[in-house]
């Protein structure tokens, strides 16, 4: 577990107007690790993922991905370093169907400019199938037609289509039930174990520690800590999320009194 | 209209690359995984599928099938004039206009938006064909020359904002129309004419899908606006009260009231029909050689029967002399027909085997999500508008084939809210994202049949023609509505 990093961000600032939103970030992301992002609401979380996409455009800092030095400056750009993102709002036309969903935006055509349907369904089943996604009776089933875990699990399933090596997921169990979220969570550890490297964005301490390798916690902009999830518990965690600091981990006092938004 | 999108990470994925690789080896798929995706599927899991759909909220094309027959059954009962072979001829004739406009407005229906300019702007285009061809190919001397300007420069404007997004197809059509009707160059010629009002539609599209999707403008604002705006500019055109003849033009007027000859009517029947069989069947024996998920071949020899028994039962009645005069025989089926149905299977075609079409469906169902995926939104809503102005001008033309002018109000009154209901009763979403170019076609025999098998009934006053249809547009959007419901709640 101990491999060099696939995405390896230092010193990342990135300011609205007057608001420093992240303040000197260092984050990285193992393969074959689940590297949960962790922390308040306008920590900065989401802020720290748009600009691993390109969404955003950072102000200063370093992304190294693979170990070379990258510039992202749109989601495509990170798509083709194999970079992929699940938003929370699933991104799924409804009245699409699986493989129609999965491949949006990047059909396999003909010569001619026809859609190769039968190649993508057979892609799309074999990825399913590869993620142990038994669940589904039919590829050509709509997505309205599915299950709310059944669908975070397309939406995932979407993104390892393109032999991605880094999966962003943002709050993926946040609406779902206890047997889907077991689910989805099993999908999120089998993704690390194939070897790609998995961040998941979640508040929810139970996910967190059940299926991360490493937590990494924002506090106000600051990367308060980043730890083993083995070496911590939750009251620790949940100490890091609200105060930036727990025991001798995290920020130094002072530099936690001093982070202001 | 295909899209090009060469330089997305996608395509580097289309060189051959196996998908999960980096995931895991080859799967290994147990016989129970996906078990409708086999290419097995029985005719009985089949139907159960469906009627799931059906209860789920997906019910397709089937109410407005329903309808049609249920119509069909009680005007044939209440007058025996109704399937006499003259009034079927007459029903395909009076269906032909709405069809048209309908077929592109569920283009923009797919996208959740309304084109209200939709019939204004096909009278305006079959202005430009008939004040073309009437002044001997001298638009120029018909409209002035201050107008002639502004409508070359209007076009010119157009071409522009089609090439803003990319859209050669109809920078093409709208440039070479644009040429034609400055230098004059073979005008004289009626299917220069008809090239002419289809890439008066263009433009017009082009534009109005340019306030929409690069200005931002409502879709409904832009269209009231240009629905008003058009009928001015028709006026300007032809001058109030006037009209254009077309009825001298042999190839425009035949559109609408010429036949196909008898025998080929049954070439036309045999190409279009076995065609379809052709297609469905080898389409589902190589999805089951495949292992994929495909219908039951059963399901589609039936389907396949169905429309081939009764196709042949059209063709033969509409084949059948239906002249009052023994000396001026008239058979065969009118033009419209063929044309109609040509046009649907393109646009299904379009619909469902490019990507462009596999796009009008995304943003129509998640225009966020479209964008994230990598779609140019406003090239696909800016190539919606064009298409359906483009089949606004084909329904212009038709129009003036039927009526053999064009009246200063051409496209006016309720042509436009026929044909949005006629795609609505057809099947198409007015929410966005579902819908067929069949629908049009279905919706449209709807329409038509209504003041059709009224008029048949001296003892039914003509208010009964507005009530009627009122009310089967109110079913239609209630099954539209209710279905929709059913499907938000059936997502277990």
């Amino acid at each position: 577990m101990s491999e060099s990093p696939l995405l390896e961000m230092t010193g990342i600032n990135k300011s609205f107007g007057p608001v420093h939103v992240l303040h000197d970030v260092d984050f990285s992301v193992h393969p074959g690790e689940v590297t949960a992002l962790v922390g308040d609401n306008g920590a900065g979380k989401t802020t720290l993922v748009k600009c691993v996409v390109g969404i955003y455009p950072i102000d200063s800092g370093e992304i190294r991905f693979d170990g070379k030095p990258v510039t992202v400056h749109r989601p495509r750009d990170a798509a083709a370093l194999g970079i992929e993102v699940v938003y929370q709002d699933l991104a799924l036309c409804d009245n699409l169907d699986i493989v129609q969903n999965m491949f949006l935006g990047r059909e396999l055509q003909q010569r001619g400019g026809l859609l190769d349907e039968s190649e993508m369904e057979r892609r799309a089943r074999s990825t399913l199938a590869s993620l142990s996604v038994r669940t589904v009776k039919s590829v050509r089933q709509v997505v309205s037609s599915l299950s709310g875990g059944q669908r975070q699990t397309v939406a995932i399933a979407k993104s390892v289509l393109w032999n991605s090596k880094v999966v962003l997921l943002d709050e993926p169990t946040a609406a779902l039930g206890v047997a889907q979220t077991e689910q989805v969570l099993a999908l999120v550890r089998r993704l690390a174990d194939a070897g790609l490297g998995v961040v998941l964005i979640s508040h929810n301490m139970n996910d967190v520690l059940k299926v991360s390798d490493r937590i990494a916690t924002l506090y106000l902009g600051r990367l308060a800590a980043e730890v083993m999830a083995k070496d911590v518990t939750q009251a620790q965690v949940v100490e890091l999320i609200t105060s930036g600091r727990s025991g001798d981990i995290g920020l130094k006092p002072a530099e936690a009194a001093a982070t202001t938004i | 209209m295909t899209t090009d999108q060469n330089s997305d990470p996608g395509a580097s994925a289309t060189a051959g690359l196996p998908t999960s690789s980096s995931v895991t080896g080859e799967p290994d798929l147990a016989e129970a995984d996906f078990a409708r995706d086999t290419g097995a599927t029985s005719l009985g899991d089949y139907v159960r599928d469906w009627w799931a759909r059906v209860r789920g909220g997906e019910v397709g094309a089937l109410p407005a099938i329903l309808g049609l027959a249920v119509l069909g059954l009680i005007f044939s009962f209440a007058s025996d004039r109704f399937l006499s072979v003259n009034n079927l001829a007459n029903l395909v004739q009076q269906a032909g206009i709405t069809v048209f406009i309908a077929m592109g407005l569920v283009f923009v229906l797919l996208l959740g938006e309304i084109d209200l300019s939709a019939g204004t702007a096909s009278g305006v285009c079959a202005a430009v064909m008939g004040l073309t061809l009437v002044n001997n190919g001298d638009l120029e001397k018909a409209l002035g020359r201050p107008t002639f300007i502004v409508l070359l420069l209007f076009l010119a404007a157009a071409a522009v904002a089609a090439g803003f997004s990319r859209l050669w197809y109809a920078v093409g059509i709208i440039v070479i129309g644009g040429v034609m009707m400055a230098f004059k160059i073979g005008t004289t010629n009626q299917i220069v004419a008809i090239f002419l009002a289809v890439a008066c539609g263009v433009a017009i599209g082009s534009v109005t899908g340019f306030l929409v999707a690069r200005i931002g403008i409502p879709s409904f604002v832009v269209t009231l606006a240009l629905f008003l705006g058009w009928q001015g500019v028709l006026l300007q055109f032809i001058g109030n009260g006037a009209a254009i003849p077309t009825s001298q033009f042999n190839i425009i007027n035949a559109i609408s009231n010429g036949n196909v000859p008898p025998l080929w009517g049954w070439v036309l029947y045999i190409v279009f029909v076995g065609g379809y069989i052709a297609f469905t069947v080898t389409r589902t024996l190589r999805r089951q050689a495949q292992r994929l998920s495909a219908e039951p071949l059963t399901l589609v020899l039936v389907r396949g029967a169905v429309l081939a028994v009764v196709g042949a039962i059209a063709v033969a009645l509409l084949n059948q002399n239906r002249s009052p005069n023994p000396n001026f025989p008239i058979e065969g089926m009118p033009y419209v027909l063929p044309l109609m149905i040509a046009l649907m299977v393109f646009w299904t075609f379009v619909l469902s085997r490019v990507r462009f079409g596999r796009y009008v469906y995304a943003v129509g169902g998640n225009a966020e999500a479209t964008r994230r995926a990598g779609v140019d939104l406003s090239r696909i809503r800016l190539a919606c508008f064009a298409i359906c102005s483009c089949m606004a001008a084909v329904g212009g033309i038709a129009q003036a084939s039927r009526l053999g002018s064009i009246p200063s109000d051409a496209g006016g009154g309720n042509t436009l809210l026929y044909a949005v209901a006629a795609a609505v009763i057809g099947g198409t979403s007015l929410f966005g994202g579902r819908g067929h170019a069949r629908d049009a076609v279905i919706g449209g025999f709807v329409i038509a049949m209504i003041p059709n098998g009224l008029g048949l009934l001296p003892s039914l006053p003509a208010s009964a023609n507005f009530i009627i249809t009122a009310l089967v547009l109110l079913l239609a959007a209630s099954v539209d509505a209710l279905s929709r419901r059913r499907a938000a709640a059936a997502g277990r």
